[in-house]
């Protein structure tokens, strides 16, 4: 019988704190836990009595990597809960908006956080003194991405323009005319990123993953759609209580959710890239079919080339909105009066996955209760299944590389531990 | 006292976002430059590469809101030469202070199915309650060109030079409308420290108070104008009790509007 631990201390380019902690006995993978120890911030608790109007700039600061996301599921939610919609040119704002994010997420993750892994490098940083002009590739992404926020948004962390019912005040034609020149640019670099990250060494795994996404009837979904899922479930998203289920594990601060009936699943680029590939705009699609990615990708290591089409399609998509752009009046749409209580739930796709909000009303307007699911507490037990196979398969290997192809595992999926809650130490026990 | 050749810089993260450590990534233009003058020794965030401190230069993010969080401050202080706390949640406690004014186990019953499985504490403190800080920069989030500022400012061994005055000043100096006068939109501008740039009424709405109080606030006076605006006791508790409500002005300008809402 063997006996061996490793412990890492702080699982390093997350956002957020978390640990993994696995134990095997002989050669059986006994334990697995995603361990998430940031610290519980109450976001449900401290929202109730708070008026609706402050629920977008308030849960925008349960991450500031994804802040726009929660603006935009909690205006979806309320909008719903008070029987409004939001249409239009607004509509394409926010889309835009959303869009912005996605560009600086997905090339935060791609360049500073995760190739690191594959070129053998600890940082962005030590890459950039052999490979400058990757880096300076990302980088000019990122800040694109940053300035569609800061045009539309008045700055890229938790954004101030964002309100239910639209925005306080809309752009002017010529301030989106003045990042044209940048977006076009920035297309160019996505389709220079996906051909980049096409040439990184793939480990050959596959995973049978459950996949759960928003699927819009028309575009590649970001702030509507039905949830759909690769074993066939098909919501409208108000639904979402009927087919999923949170549970409350020891070792962690974050919420598990898993399908009812069914497991474990996972949402993300990958999810909605199964899903929605029919869905990519041209440049995309055409980019994915060059470097001969498939229409489902089950590979966990590949997120990272899904990552960048979907970068291709944020930039493309952001110059087609950008071009049918007039100055919307007024800037938003104005809540119906109410006086009963209501209720309201959305969902929309956060650069990480399915983010979805719920809110109860009373007749005043005051919030009763707050649900939120964040991405990553959805993906925290399929992360849990990823790194039980890895194990498994890898049992050969020397402890040291045992534990950074963990680490690896868990990075694919890009998780965001100040939304699911945070800290990540991994403990890797052998008896 | 002379800088070393290349002093080192670590990150260090409490309750938060993410988003204060996030901004320093964000500086695109600087990043790099800033990592030629400065070794990264710790930053968990971006880089896998850990080095043991003593560390020159500390930012550190976040509230103290956990019972391990004490320790490590206390070590996190004791290897840092000079520490910088970002953000509203590391100097004011930030929006998780609202626990202050609630009850934390109902919070904790309200959130997880199985409270006992959260360790916690009843409130959310800043930094600088629990160890001595040498710098303190605001925001909800911080501002890039402040952060690249106190840098520089260590760079370079002199003082960060970072406006107290209020956002008002810096709104006038843009130009901008006042929403006060013009439209009759309650803001906290003449309140609050400057530094984000008066985006808000550059966007058409009220200053909510993201960087916490001015040097001299006078929130008195504050209080009566958002009331003749038509905000009524309870929404004037909210607005100063948002992500800097552990903030002493903007504290008791909270607490003074409660006692006004409960007769």
């Amino acid at each position: 019988m063997t006996e061996r631990t490793i412990a890492v201390d702080y699982l390093a380019r997350v956002e957020g704190e978390g640990a993994l902690h696995v134990r095997i006995h002989d050669r059986t993978v006994e334990e697995v836990e995603l361990r998430i120890f940031e610290p519980p911030r109450f976001f449900e608790a401290f929202l109730r009595g708070r008026n609706y109007t402050e629920a977008p700039d308030i849960t925008a600061r349960i991450c500031g990597i994804c802040p726009v996301a929660y603006q935009m599921s909690s205006c979806h939610a309320l909008e719903r809960a008070l029987g409004m919609h939001v249409g239009g040119t607004l509509r394409d704002l926010r889309r835009l908006l959303y869009c912005g994010e996605w560009i600086e997420s997905h090339a935060l993750h791609i360049y500073l956080l995760h190739a690191p892994d594959f070129l053998g490098y600890p940082d962005a940083i030590r890459l950039a003194k052999d490979h400058p002009d990757a880096v300076k590739r990302g980088l000019a992404l990122k800040k694109t991405g940053n300035a569609i926020m800061r045009v539309l948004g008045g700055r890229e962390i938790h954004p101030i323009n964002v309100r239910v019912g639209g925005f306080y005040r809309c752009p002017a034609r010529e301030e989106l005319e003045a990042l044209r020149v940048d977006v076009e640019a920035a297309l160019v670099l996505a389709e220079e990123t996906v051909r980049f990250v096409a040439g990184f060494p793939f480990p050959a795994v596959e995973e049978d993953y459950e996949f759960v996404a928003l699927r819009h009837s028309e575009e590649y979904p970001l702030n509507e759609g039905r949830i759909e899922s690769s074993a066939g479930l098909s919501i409208d998203p108000a639904e979402f209580d009927g087919a999923f289920e949170e549970v409350h594990v020891p070792h962690s601060n974050a919420l598990h959710s898993v399908r009812k009936g069914a497991g474990s699943y996972l949402v993300g680029p990958m999810a909605r890239y199964a899903l929605n590939h029919d869905r990519l705009t041209p440049r995309a699609a055409r980019v994915a079919r060059e470097v001969g990615l498939e229409p489902v990708v089950r590979n966990p290591f590949r997120s990272v080339l899904v990552r960048a089409v979907e970068t291709v399609f944020a930039c493309e998509e952001a110059l087609r909105l950008m071009d049918r752009y007039r100055m919307p009046e007024p800037a938003w749409v104005e809540p119906p009066p109410f006086d009963h209580p209501t209720h309201g739930a959305a969902a929309t796709e956060a650069p990480r996955g399915l983010l979805y909000h719920a809110y109860d009303l009373d007749a005043h307007g005051a919030i009763r209760s707050a649900r939120i699911v964040a991405p990553t507490s959805q993906n925290q037990k399929r992360i849990e299944d990823d790194v039980r196979h890895l194990v498994e398969r890898s049992l050969d290997l020397e402890t040291p590389a045992l534990t950074s192809a963990c680490e690896r595992a868990i990075r694919n999926h890009d998780p965001c531990i100040s939304c699911a809650t945070h800290f990540l130490d991994l403990d890797l026990v052998r008896e | 006292m002379p800088l070393p050749h290349h002093p080192k810089l670590a990150v260090f993260k409490f309750a938060s976002c993410d988003g204060c450590q996030l901004t320093l990534l964000d500086c695109e233009d600087d990043l790099l430059a800033v990592t030629t003058r400065l070794e990264i020794a710790d930053f968990r965030e971006a880089s896998s590469w850990v080095l043991s401190g003593p560390y020159d230069l500390a930012l550190v993010e976040g509230s103290v809101t956990t019972p391990s969080d004490l320790e490590r401050v206390a070590e996190i202080r004791a290897q840092s030469k000079f520490l910088v706390t970002i953000g509203a949640c590391a100097t004011a406690g930030g929006i998780q202070a609202l626990r202050n004014f609630g009850d934390v186990d109902e919070f904790r019953r309200a959130v997880y199915a199985h409270p006992e499985y959260i360790r916690t504490l009843a409130t959310s403190t800043p930094i600088r309650d629990h160890v001595p800080v040498d710098f303190e920069l605001r925001g909800c989030p911080i501002d890039k060109g402040q952060l690249i500022e106190v840098i520089s400012a260590y760079l370079g061994g002199r003082a960060p030079n970072v406006a107290t005055e209020s956002v008002c000043i810096e709104c006038k100096r843009r130009g901008q409308v006042c929403v006060v006068v013009a439209h009759g939109t309650p803001c906290l501008g003449p309140v609050t420290q400057t530094g984000c740039g008066a985006i808000c009424p550059g966007f058409h709405r009220g200053c909510y108070g993201c960087f916490g109080p001015q040097d001299t606030p006078n929130t008195v006076s504050m209080v009566r104008k958002l009331s003749e605006l038509g905000m009524d006791p309870p929404a004037i508790t909210r607005i100063f009790r948002t992500f800097n409500a552990m903030a002493p002005a903007f504290r008791a300008a909270g607490d003074a509007a409660e006692k006004e809402a409960v007769p």
